[in-house]
């Protein structure tokens, strides 16, 4: 996966199947640091300290239709790559925190890709999910609670055309607020040619 | 957060899309599930899942559910997608690319005609 964006949604599906009802996701962005970070904070089952050890191991898995699971291993490898990190907390019962570091500069390091997309279908897809969506950059932030949006609409469904449109254009909002040249950094990264 | 306006332009948008729906006739509630594991993912189902929100959009096609599910223990045949209409059996669609999920949405869903070429059969 060659987007950070591809990854977000892989590592937030786990959060959705350890049944998590509000997620959390901090992108940041630090120039002076060279620092890009995101965390995933979920309040699912939550897991031991021997399953922590055991996660980052590819392995490991609880699914029952695969025996290995590789979302996480494979994120670690792409943040250790990068002089980066991917580090878990967790409580049984309480919830999940993943972190992962890259240097932002680094020559290997993924695109964030097209994070827009991977908000909304996270959104839309799971609307009994609480979503928060937080961007930092540098000294800026803008934040996407979808509470109140799903205060204004009621029991009105988010997959309705009309709907859809004004969500994506809130979360681009957002991602522009913070940083107007996003959606201009994606295009540059997608004419590279892939290296690997 | 999203401001004031926006929240605005969502309840106007909100009010547009229910008079709308009043004008339509009952059809029977459409479900779309694309599978989202690792597997899916690094096949392209996010493209599968932009292109099914695309449409709906610009075909403006109502009533129907999206959802977004874990592995399915279909890796090599991903992204997959799988469309329920009403009382019918499910139908799964394989490699699906955003093509096909293009082809899914307007032949199967609107039009209930099945897109034979990418059904698996399970
Ligand atoms: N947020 C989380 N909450 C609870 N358990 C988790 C969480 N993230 C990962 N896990 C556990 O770690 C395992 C490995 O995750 P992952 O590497 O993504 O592979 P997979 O999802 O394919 O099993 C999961 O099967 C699950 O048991
Ligand atoms: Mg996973």
């Amino acid at each position: 996966m060659r987007e950070l964006s591809l990854h977000l949604l892989d590592i937030a599906e786990n959060s959705i199947s350890a049944g998590a009802s509000r997620i959390e996701i901090v992108l940041s962005e630090d120039s002076a640091l060279d620092l890009l970070q995101m965390s995933i904070i979920d309040n699912g089952k939550g897991m031991s300290k021997e399953m922590i050890a055991q996660v980052t191991d590819p392995f490991i898995t609880s699914r029952t239709t695969r025996k290995v699971g590789l979302g996480i291993p494979l994120l670690k490898a792409a943040a250790e790559d990068c002089n980066g990190s991917l580090n878990i907390t967790s409580e049984p019962g309480i919830g999940t925190e993943l972190t992962v570091k890259f240097q932002r500069s680094h020559i290997d390091r993924m695109p964030i890709g097209d994070l827009v997309s991977t908000i909304i279908n996270l959104i839309i897809c799971n609307p009994l999910i609480h979503w928060i969506f937080s961007y930092h950059y540098n000294e800026k932030n803008a934040i996407f609670d979808d509470e109140p949006v799903k205060q204004a609409l009621g029991d009105f469904p988010l997959t309705e055309p009309e709907i859809l449109t004004c969500i994506r254009s809130m979360v681009e909002e957002t991602i522009q607020e913070v940083n107007p040249h996003f959606s201009q950094d994606i295009v540059t990264i997608y004419n590279q040619p892939l290296r690997r | 957060m999203p401001g004031i306006k926006s929240l605005e332009d969502l309840k106007k948008a909100r009010e547009e899309a229910l008079k709308k729906r009043e004008l339509k006739a009952a059809s029977g509630t459409a479900q779309v599930i694309v599978g989202m594991g690792t597997c899916g993912i690094a096949a392209g189902a996010r493209d599968a899942m932009k292109a099914i929100l695309e449409t709906i959009e610009t075909d403006a096609i109502s009533g129907v559910i999206v959802t977004q599910t874990g592995c399915i223990g279909l890796c090599e045949k991903e992204p997959i997608v799988q469309v329920v209409i009403g009382e019918q059996p499910k139908v799964t669609y394989g490699k699906v690319t955003p093509e096909v999920a293009r082809r899914i949405m307007k032949e199967h869903v609107t039009g209930g005609k099945v897109v034979e070429s990418n059904k698996i059969n399970l």
